[in-house]
């Protein structure tokens, strides 16, 4: 069983099969649901936290970590409030910062669960549209320079200040920052909202 | 921090997961309070979830499943009752500080407010819940570093105009104010350096202020 693991990527899935699965887990504590989206994300966690910098020696244990979560957490999971996607990311990413902040107090991973909780809770439907607006950075986000895409992809995968980020891509602070607000501005615009 | 914050700065920088702990519990708060912020928000969440899903995937070692397998026989799913419990009252990311309600804070007075730091540090910040009877008022000061003050309850004025519950206002050198509670006031505060009093009996006072 496991020889064969991961040898084939996973074919892509759709957000709504990967919502059906994560409401199966919730639901039915189904473990097939489960490895389909493990073996979806579980590859681009581990990518996730490499490129945060996690040594060899612990991103195997942090991407378990990651996944436990999303096994006792499922049930929190409101897709009117998140993507499936953007969920596991956020879990990923609070993981990633309890590791380091050991002498710290961790986030609290219900509270986490339980970002969006308005208070006192109305109908979210500001929210609800979370899948439409993936659908269209998808796209959007390949529309964008390759200097402004890679700026992105750093600013949420790089634990790098604005300096070091300038400093790498040769370019001054200031230009750093406004290329990232542009391009950010331009995914604001294809969403048809107003820029920041 | 460097520069200027702004409240889009805040809200990428916590979709990044780059905020240090005392902002992100502010913007978490906020996001709790406000439809208007979540709304901002949204980008930058759905934004990581799409990054996230077009990263190069890295190969796991070959017992991953097995292992995760094994792992999750041993957990329980958490209960859903966790949405609900604590003070409703109290915004969820601030239960765990107040599990009883804002009330039953150990309030300590100082000057013309209340004040009760909350255990949450980073990059040289420090968190406070603050209170202001109503028509209390901060005397008239300006900044050394960042003031980030979120609206819980009530509303306070400065001259900036009104600000009320899930309104953030963010101060820095430049900005000279002195707010005044409009009703019983209460926000979440963080800040990196201590006010400084600009008033002239605020001045004589300065050296005993701390953040």
């Amino acid at each position: 069983m496991a020889d064969d693991w991961p040898e084939q990527p996973s074919e892509e899935s759709s957000e709504k099969e990967r919502v059906r699965d994560l409401e199966l887990v919730a639901t039915a504590r189904d473990r097939a649901a489960f490895r389909r989206l493990f073996e979806y994300y579980g590859p681009r966690v581990k990518a996730y936290l490499r490129r945060l910098g996690v040594g060899d020696d612990v991103v195997e244990d942090l991407v378990q970590e990651v996944f436990i979560a999303v096994w006792r957490f499922a049930g929190l999971f409101d897709r009117r409030k998140a993507t499936v996607g953007t969920w596991i990311f956020t879990i990923a990413r609070n993981k990633r910062i309890d590791s380091m902040r050991r002498d710290q107090e961790p986030v609290k991973e219900t509270e986490e669960a339980l970002e969006f909780e308005p208070d006192p809770a109305p109908g979210s439907d500001e929210i609800a549209e979370l899948g439409r607006m993936s659908d269209v950075l998808r796209e959007a986000i390949e529309t964008l320079p390759e200097e402004q895409k890679r700026l992105i992809e750093i600013f949420y995968f790089e634990d790098k200040t604005h300096s070091a980020i300038a400093e790498e891509l040769g370019l001054p602070l200031g230009t750093v920052k406004s290329r990232l607000r542009l391009a950010l501005a331009k995914l604001r615009a294809r969403l048809g909202e107003d820029p920041a | 921090m460097n520069g200027k914050i702004t409240h889009e700065d805040l809200l990428l920088g916590h979709a990044a997961g780059r905020l240090p702990a005392p902002l992100a519990l502010l913007v978490r708060t906020q996001l709790a309070l406000s439809a208007e912020a979540r709304k901002r928000y949204a980008l930058y969440a759905a934004l990581a979830g799409v990054l996230l899903e077009r990263l190069e995937p890295a190969r796991l070692r070959a017992d991953a499943w097995e292992r995760l397998e094994r792992a999750i026989d041993r957990v329980e799913p958490a209960a859903p009752e966790a949405r609900h419990a604590g003070d409703p009252r109290v915004p969820p990311p601030l239960r765990r500080y107040a599990p009883r309600g804002f009330e039953r804070l150990p309030w300590r007075k100082f000057g013309p407010l209340y004040e009760v730091e909350l255990p949450v540090r980073g990059d040289g910040f420090r968190t406070r819940l603050i209170r202001l009877g109503p028509g209390a008022g901060v005397p008239r000061h300006t900044h050394a570093g960042h003031e980030l003050t979120l609206v819980i309850e009530g509303s306070f004025r400065d001259a900036q105009g009104v600000h009320r519950r899930g309104d953030l206002v963010i101060a820095d050198p430049s900005v000279e104010h002195a707010p005044v509670a409009e009703e019983e006031c209460l926000c979440l505060w963080v800040a990196d350096a201590p006010l400084k009093l600009t008033g002239p009996l605020g001045r004589l006072l300065n050296p005993f202020l701390r953040i």
